[in-house]
């Protein structure tokens, strides 16, 4: 294996129902149908798809998001203050978790 | 007009990208070839190519240094084609800046009087030059239509496309025509917003964006407006030169192809308007008369041969470019097609 994240393999996701098609199936349906315009607009539900993509640091879903929420309308201002959302949670819940430290600390400590 | 040698090379760039299919052959498949006129309703003028922006994006190349403006005479040639075709109810005015051709009044003032609903596509910093500060009220005394160019509610996008500053002076010239009652649907003034998009990719869907625009128009900067109208890119002059040399050109005419989506022939614009020129030819489109495309040789090719039935008769020219009217949800002067 040269190597891992090749950025043409993207559109080779559908080639995933190859052995599985009826799961595949529900899967892209359903995929499909959470992105429509709802509750949420489709440029909501893309800036979401963003900041999540860059929590999970998947650089397929960065690649496409990034270029679906320009489609959708949202400008790189807002996309970077979906990104910081993402890496705000993020810091966050490694900080949070300070408190489980001082939690054991107080413990067993004097 | 864009020299000529550039207009050769464009074509010639577009020609010779690999791509899957013409566009003739994709209208074939659909049912829509020979591409032919439906009812034609509008005459579209292009005044010319001064403006006072330079935009990225601009097909048609406009610019402060260019010199192709339309004369009187060759307005005139426009008027009488309008008193012999009742037909034609609108006028849709473009250029360039429109309003600096110096006649641009005038022409408007006869088109009205010929009971032509006017509509002028304007870049909106007009308004801020000299001698155009009472543009909106020009505007509101004789009610035309104002189709304005706003690549989003927020600035950074606009001024990457339009040039530093186009933001501020777009919005303060928003609010002006709000001010004279466009934009206030008890007013019956029209003021539509046309944005296209800021890189290498297609517009967003339309109606989803355009709640959000007028929410946020509203929320950021008290502007109302009517309609918001998505517009694809097409390859052409400046944006083609771009997308060139931005490394996006076989990407961007793939996706325009591949999204060919044949529910949008029946409403393209050329099968519903002449474009002219600012000499008084005349075209299937605005992009066909950036492309030096004129109408086919059967039908008159210049303003003086006028002749709505011989025109409406005609075969229209197609190309490359084509697939940017057809993509997605398609695109026409009036924004999405579906």
């Amino acid at each position: 294996m040269a190597g891992y994240y090749h950025s043409h393999d993207l559109a080779r996701f559908p080639e995933i129902g190859s052995n599985a098609p009826d799961l595949a199936k529900k899967f892209f349906d359903w995929y499909g149908a959470v992105f429509a315009d709802g509750a949420l607009s489709a440029r909501e539900k893309s800036l979401i798809a963003l900041a999540v993509a860059h929590a999970v640091q998947c650089p397929y879903c960065i690649d496409a998001y990034s270029k679906d929420a320009l489609e959708k309308g949202a400008d790189l201002d807002q996309m970077t203050e979906a990104v910081h959302v993402a890496a705000a949670i993020r810091g966050g819940a490694s900080l949070v978790h300070g408190i489980q430290m001082r939690n054991q600390a107080t413990a067993v400590g004097m | 007009m864009i020299p000529l040698a550039a207009v050769t090379e464009h074509r010639a760039q577009l020609a010779a990208l690999p791509l899957p299919r013409e566009f003739h052959e994709a209208a074939a498949a659909a049912g829509w070839w020979p591409l032919r006129p439906a009812a034609i309703t509008t005459l579209q003028i292009n005044v010319g190519k001064l403006c006072n922006q330079t935009c990225r994006h601009c097909h048609v190349d406009a610019g402060p240094d260019r010199r192709e403006v339309m004369s009187r005479e060759t307005m005139t040639l426009c008027l009488d084609a309008l008193a012999r075709a009742d037909d034609i109810t609108t006028v849709d005015i473009t250029g360039g800046a429109p309003e600096l051709n110096p006649n641009f009044r005038w022409l408007v003032e006869r088109a009205i009087e010929l009971g032509r609903h006017v509509m002028d596509r304007c870049n909106l910093t007009v308004l801020m030059t000299a001698g155009q500060a009472d543009l909106p009220e020009f505007f509101a005394r004789h009610r035309v239509e104002v189709v304005a160019s706003l690549p989003h509610y927020r600035a950074t996008s606009t001024d990457t496309q339009r040039g530093a500053g186009v933001y501020e002076k777009s919005i303060h010239a928003l609010k002006r025509l709000n001010a004279v009652g466009y934009g206030d649907s008890r007013s019956g003034l029209r003021l539509v917003l046309v944005t296209n998009p800021v890189g290498a990719f297609l517009p967003p869907a339309q109606g989803s964006l355009e709640a959000e625009w007028k929410r946020e128009l509203l929320r950021l900067h008290g502007i109302r407006f009517d309609a918001l109208y998505c517009i694809t890119n097409m390859p052409i002059s400046r944006y083609l030169a771009w997308l060139g040399e931005s490394g996006n050109l076989e990407r961007y005419m793939q996706r325009l192809v591949d999204s060919f989506n044949p529910a949008t022939v029946d409403g393209v614009m050329c099968r519903s308007l002449i474009s002219v020129g600012w000499d008084g030819q005349l075209y299937d489109c605005d992009f066909n008369q950036m492309l030096d495309l004129p109408v086919e040789r059967s039908a008159p090719g210049h303003l003086r041969d006028f002749d709505l039935a011989a025109l409406a008769r005609r075969r229209i020219a197609v190309g490359r470019h084509c697939f940017g009217c057809t993509a997605g949800a398609g695109s026409s002067c009036g924004g999405s097609i579906e």
